[in-house]
């Protein structure tokens, strides 16, 4: 008896391991299976990825601010009285 | 004072205010404030809530930093110092901080029914998520979900995914094993993922 398709609550669980290349040839052929199964776990796969493009996009695209003279000051007054 | 365009080079340039700073130059210390404290304030918005507590942790990492000069070798680049200092600073904030009581963060994950199969299956996003990233409205949504996490996985977020430090720095500065910060990490985007899909999803249109 080949072995099931694994679920996909476990493709959910160890998803972040498959995305990072944590996994061996055959767990990741396991999830290849899954994939090539399940366009819900498709999906799932695919938004969770742009999740995190999303959260380094913010990081990265953030416009620099302004330094306020008051926060110039302050860390000049605070340095002083250290 | 502006820099003059045939000024010394940049590295340089960052030498002499250094130097001029571990001589005790005051106006040194003003111009290295006003170079990098739009950067730390950048990082400080991100992972703190509040203007003030932001404020206040760029004040500290500047402290810090000046404090620390003297042993800054210059083998590791000032811009990467200065960003781990900052760091660490908004995490003396969080720590020091009241905290609200930890939400749960099971209510954002996904479920499952006996069998296996998700209780809600997900649907494909949108194409042009990422380009909405352009429009302030999106920043700002995406902003707020990653607010709505749960303080702990909020903090790892943050630090592994915007401010981009890797799982083992990750884990020093949170005092936490490597597997405890990967798990956080794929509970606290798998919960970011729950609270962006209404927003991206494709039949939202
Ligand atoms: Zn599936």
């Amino acid at each position: 008896m080949s072995r099931p398709l694994m679920s996909c609550r476990e493709f959910s669980e160890f998803l972040d391991r498959y995305v990072e290349g944590e996994l061996g040839d055959v767990e990741r052929l396991e999830f290849e299976r899954h994939l090539a199964a399940c366009p819900a776990c498709v999906a799932y796969l695919e938004s969770y990825r742009r999740t995190t493009r999303l959260a380094r996009a913010l990081g990265a695209s953030d416009a620099l601010p302004g330094v306020p003279d008051e926060l110039v000051a302050a860390v000049l007054a605070s340095r002083r009285n250290a | 004072m502006a820099s003059r365009a045939s000024g010394p080079a940049p590295e340089q340039d960052e030498a002499l205010l250094l130097d001029r700073m571990r001589s005790g130059d005051e106006a040194a210390f003003a111009e290295f404030v006003r170079r990098h404290g739009g950067r730390l304030l950048a990082v400080a918005r991100r992972m703190l809530r509040s203007e003030e507590d932001a404020n206040d942790a760029v004040q500290d990492a500047f402290l810090s930093a000046f404090r620390a000069l003297p042993e800054f070798a210059g083998d590791s680049r000032l811009s990467t110092w200065l960003h781990r200092i900052a760091v660490n600073a908004c995490l003396m904030k969080l720590r020091t901080r009241r905290r609200k009581p930890e939400g749960p963060i099971d209510e954002l994950l996904p479920t499952f029914h006996e069998d296996g199969h998700a209780t809600n299956p997900a649907v494909a996003w949108r194409e042009d998520a990422e380009a909405m990233l352009g429009r302030e409205r999106t920043r700002s949504l995406v902003r707020e979900a990653i607010d709505r996490l749960p303080e702990g996985h909020r903090t790892i977020l943050v630090l592994r995914d915007v401010e981009e430090l890797d799982t083992e720095e990750t884990a020093k500065l949170l005092g936490l094993s490597t597997s405890a910060v990967k798990t956080r990490l794929h509970r606290a985007r798998q919960a970011l993922r729950t609270l962006l899909d209404p927003h991206f999803r494709e039949d939202d249109r």
